[in-house]
């Protein structure tokens, strides 16, 4: 509260304006307010702009999916026809194939992740040398800066017909080489590799950024109490955390009908015999885009995206909202 | 001191320490082998891998994949060029517009910021798709085929401004402003010669992951690039990986006559692409890390 105060003289460059604006109501008070801030509001316009023609036009863009687009009668011009587009990426098999693959991943990828990095974050949280940590740390993030391109190449490497190293090693035991590129059973797994690989060593360093904020007479505490460091984790540091936890799944949530267009598109070489485990809603929407031009069906599903990863987040967060509501998104 | 020896009674045991390090050694390792094998096969010779594969100690090392790129690289160098010009400018646009989103939002007394937050908020929870934005940008902007179509997709990334803010609010004490307008200075010299000054590592830490969104993105040039000429590096790069052809057929043909043909690289080509790609990546990151880490420390969790 005393803050509060504080701020409030800030406000006001001129002091006798105060009272004047808490007693007036209405247009008055929003021009006066404006008046007031109108360098801070000046200052929300550059981006203000950007987020207009990235993200609000886009949004109001969706009506296309709505249409039967042509390209004689152009964009606006095309016959409206309700939910037909939605209908017929229901009926497509490919379209169902591409929903199932999608939200099979990003559950996998999501919970997979969030676990091996807690789990790196508290084995962290145990070493004791600073010059190791930051060596491990350094090493661990770099894969996440890497594009989905580079990793293309990466697993190409390893996994390339002509010399891959994979088979390589395989060839040298007396395996039979294998062909990873036309043969689908193997992705799911390559796919769970190459997303650890990637993005645990980042998620990591955010749960430990969140653990260097706990207060280090919990552990004194402990300390005093006989608690052994496994106890300490479990009693302290992962409760501390759990907020992190549950905030950053809640995020992802909105995320569970995308998924990482390189990782699926490039990583695979847009290989068609594997579509069956590789296909997911952003490479479907792609090829129907490029290969069919079907605009209409690829903004339904785009829409389709938004709309259940939006009810997801809502939903999921009334949920956590129940359980606990400090920890609840908004 | 006192606070020192309790942290040292309270660790691990040597075997519990020993495991932890075996774990993160292995992690390490398995964190760059592949860079490391990428790497050494761009400097292997063509013809050890037609007879043995992709090895890490291969039998016959070259630097043929490397004279090949550099001898002529106009095709490369352009695209390195585009890329450097658009991460740069890309990423200095991108602090400062977000810089200025996040620093009145920062500001608690501030009328209708929720609005503001909210408008920033909701992109991050709800967006129309690839589709529509295609749309947008080449039917209503009309800037398929521009720079402009690679720079503007990247400028405010929500989650960042986010991180700005908090870090402004848990950092900068309203006493600083305060006694700044006392003395008279405008809120955007406040801006200037205040929060950014005293909020560089969450500004180096945007920075770093906006220049690794302008240097790592490919798919905006794949939606809206069909100008050779206009081809970010990582582009060029899927060229190149769908048809090895593409970057030889842009070669100077005098630097093809200078090369025995059966010997021009392939293989060690692309993966030397990838090398000389990732580079600068590699090397600005020590210099970044600095402050990153304490960037995303404040921002985002103490949000």
């Amino acid at each position: 509260m005393a803050t509060q105060t504080s701020i409030d003289r800030t406000v006001y460059a001129d002091k006798k304006d105060r009272p004047l604006v808490y007693r007036q109501r209405g247009a008055t008070t929003l021009a006066r307010n404006l008046m007031t801030y109108k360098a801070l509001y000046v200052m929300f316009i550059p981006g203000l702009l950007v987020l207009l023609v990235n993200n609000y036009l886009p949004i109001f863009g969706v009506f296309v999916a709505f249409k039967d687009v042509n390209y004689i009668d152009g964009i606006f011009g095309s016959p409206w026809v309700g939910f037909h587009n939605f209908e017929f990426l229901f009926s497509n098999d490919d379209a169902i194939r591409a929903v199932r693959n999608t939200v099979l991943y990003s559950v996998t990828f999501m919970s997979l992740t969030t676990v091996f990095a807690v789990t790196v974050g508290l084995l962290f949280n145990e070493l004791r040398s600073r010059l190791f940590a930051k060596v491990y740390q350094s090493l661990m993030i770099l894969p996440y800066f890497f594009s989905m391109v580079v990793v293309s190449y990466l697993v190409l490497a390893f996994l390339s017909p002509q010399g891959g190293f994979i088979n390589v090693i395989l060839k040298s035991m007396g395996i039979a080489e294998i062909d990873w590129y036309s043969s689908s059973q193997y992705w799911p797994t390559i796919f769970i590799v190459i997303t650890l690989w990637k993005n645990v060593g980042y998620s990591a360093v955010v749960y430990i950024a969140g653990m260097a904020g706990i207060d280090p007479e919990y552990y004194e505490a402990a300390v005093i109490d006989g608690a052994s460091r496994w106890q300490q984790a479990k009693s302290i540091t992962l409760p501390m955390i759990r907020p992190l936890i549950i905030i950053l799944t809640l995020l992802s949530m909105a995320n569970i009908f995308v998924s990482d267009f390189g990782l699926f598109y490039q990583v695979t070489l847009n290989s068609g015999i594997l579509y069956d485990t590789t296909d997911v809603i952003d490479t479907f929407v792609y090829r129907s885009l490029i290969n069919l031009n079907d605009i209409g069906m690829a903004s339904a599903a785009a829409l389709l995206q938004s709309t259940v990863g939006f009810a997801l987040v809502l939903s999921s967060n009334v949920v956590v909202r129940k359980i606990s509501k400090e920890d609840s998104l908004f | 001191m006192s606070k020192r020896t309790a942290r040292r009674e309270n660790a691990v045991g040597p075997t519990a320490n020993f495991l932890i390090h075996s774990i993160f050694t292995a992690v390490s390792i398995a964190c760059i082998v592949p860079l490391v094998l990428v790497i050494v096969i761009s400097f292997t010779s063509e013809t050890s891998i037609i007879n043995h594969g992709y090895l890490f100690w291969p039998e016959q090392w070259s630097l043929k994949s490397y004279d090949f790129l550099f001898k002529d690289a106009s095709t490369v160098f352009r695209a390195y060029g585009v890329s450097i010009g658009l991460t740069v400018v890309g990423t200095l646009i991108n602090i400062l517009i977000m810089g200025l989103y996040a620093y009145p939002l920062s500001r608690r007394d501030l009328p209708y910021r929720q609005i503001f937050s909210f408008l920033l908020v909701f992109v991050l929870l709800f967006n129309g798709g690839t589709v529509t934005k295609y749309i947008v940008y080449t039917r209503i902007l009309h800037i398929g085929d521009s720079y402009l179509a690679l720079l503007l997709p990247l400028l405010m990334l929500p989650f960042y401004v986010i991180v700005m803010r908090t870090f402004f609010q848990t950092t900068i004490h309203p006493a600083i402003l305060e006694s700044a307008k006392i003395d008279g200075a405008g809120e955007f010299r406040i801006f200037a010669k205040i929060i950014i000054p005293l909020s560089l590592p969450v500004f180096a830490t945007v920075a770093l992951f906006s220049t690794i969104n302008y240097w790592n993105d490919w798919f905006n040039a794949l939606l809206f690039i069909n100008d050779a000429n206009k081809l970010p590096l990582q582009y060029l790069m899927i060229k190149v990986m769908n048809d090895v052809q593409f970057i030889k057929d842009r070669m100077d043909q005098v630097a093809q006559m200078n090369l025995n043909l059966s010997e021009l690289p392939s293989e060690t080509l692309r993966m030397a692409m990838v090398v000389v790609g990732i580079g600068p990546i590699v090397l600005s990151y020590p210099f970044f890390q600095r402050f990153f880490i304490k960037g995303l420390t404040v921002g985002s969790v103490k949000g």
